[in-house]
């Protein structure tokens, strides 16, 4: 329990939260300005849990997209969430612990909550790792369940600079975060990589060009990272 | 109740669109990854993978806007980024330095051009 509430607390030793907490108010107005109802953002918010899954879902269905179309840029967009997932539990997990026992933990894991394990876990002694991601995982979505309902009651009175601004903060924040935990040179490689591909590959129009891009330059990272370790 | 969420069909799209498309990412995750030792060399190019595929999010983000980020013009975007980047680096990593810098680039530059 007491872990639960260090990690509660640690959500206010990090800016990301205020940069989650904005985006949030960003998704409140859009869901408003786009006819959604209150209670459906706010359960897109906890049942989602992925800023700009979200974007996209209530932007791609507000533009008159079928749910199959909204369903597919979603389903592209979430794939980062699958190795983002596969690298961090195992810092959370004990040799008897049951994967019941990390399904909270892992419908926690989004850009932030990943950024943030990596950065506090290792501080966290093992035993109490999943209690202190429920209480960082709680804390931010009940941060981020405010910044919705307060995004969508202000919707109206927002100009669309203050929409511009919000916007930016996801890939500033994401971009300095991700590169802030960069350790080993794979993970910087990587993050040049990507940034350099994507534009690359998005001229293909596949539909999957972050698939694409990600998969090859996260791989070309890794096999510089391997010749380096044996040269 | 049914004023608060809504009809129940948009709450169904919520569910097949937005919830199941990132829950399954998530679950085959903790499914397929649970096994994985922590040292392993698997999880370095996992790890590479996931930061690269982020960095594509980025990208696509500056390069194709969403929203109300599209009535920045590109090169202002790329500006506000990079400002906001050496301000990261010039504060020896500092998160909030970074978007602080980065944001009051884009609103200058708005502010600039009228």
């Amino acid at each position: 329990m007491r872990a639960f509430a260090w990690g509660m607390r640690s959500v206010t030793s990090t800016v990301l939260t205020f940069v989650l907490f904005a985006t949030y108010i960003g998704i409140g107005a859009l869901a408003h300005d786009t006819h959604f109802s209150l209670g459906w953002v706010l359960a897109s918010t906890a049942l989602v849990w992925a800023g700009p899954a979200q974007i996209i879902l209530i932007s791609t269905l507000g533009s008159g997209a079928t749910i199959v179309q909204a369903a597919i840029a979603v389903t592209v967009s979430a794939i980062r969430l699958f190795p983002m997932v596969v690298s961090v539990l195992p810092m959370m997990r004990m040799p008897d612990t049951k994967r019941r026992h990390l399904v909270l933990a892992t419908h926690f894991i989004a850009v932030t909550m990943w950024v943030e394990c990596f950065r506090l876990l290792p501080q966290v002694p093992r035993e109490r790792r999943i209690a202190f991601t429920h209480g960082l995982g709680i804390g931010l979505f009940s941060a981020c369940l405010v910044a919705t309902a307060i995004g969508y009651a202000l919707a109206a009175n927002l100009p669309q600079l203050f929409g511009a601004a919000i916007l930016l903060l996801t890939p500033l924040a994401f971009l300095l975060s991700t590169a802030g935990n960069c350790r080993q040179l794979a993970d910087i490689l990587a993050l040049v990589l990507g940034l350099a591909l994507f534009p690359l590959v998005s001229m293909l129009h596949t539909g999957v060009d972050i698939l694409i891009s990600g998969v090859s330059a996260g791989t070309i990272a890794y096999g510089v990272h391997w010749l380096w370790e044996r040269g | 109740m049914s004023d608060f969420f809504g009809d129940w069909n948009a709450l169904l799209v919520l569910l097949l669109a937005g919830f199941l498309p990132n829950e399954a990412w998530r679950m085959l995750g903790l499914w397929l990854g649970g096994g994985v030792d922590e040292s392993s060399e698997l999880l370095v190019w996992v790890r590479a993978v996931a930061t690269a595929i982020l960095a594509g999010v980025i990208a696509q983000i500056l390069v194709a806007p969403p929203g109300a980020l599209a009535s920045v013009p590109g090169w202002l975007r790329y500006a506000a980024v990079a400002a906001g980047f050496a301000a990261f680096i010039l504060t020896r990593r500092s998160i909030f330095a970074g978007v602080i810098c980065g944001e009051l680039v884009m609103l200058a530059g708005k502010w600039w051009l009228g």
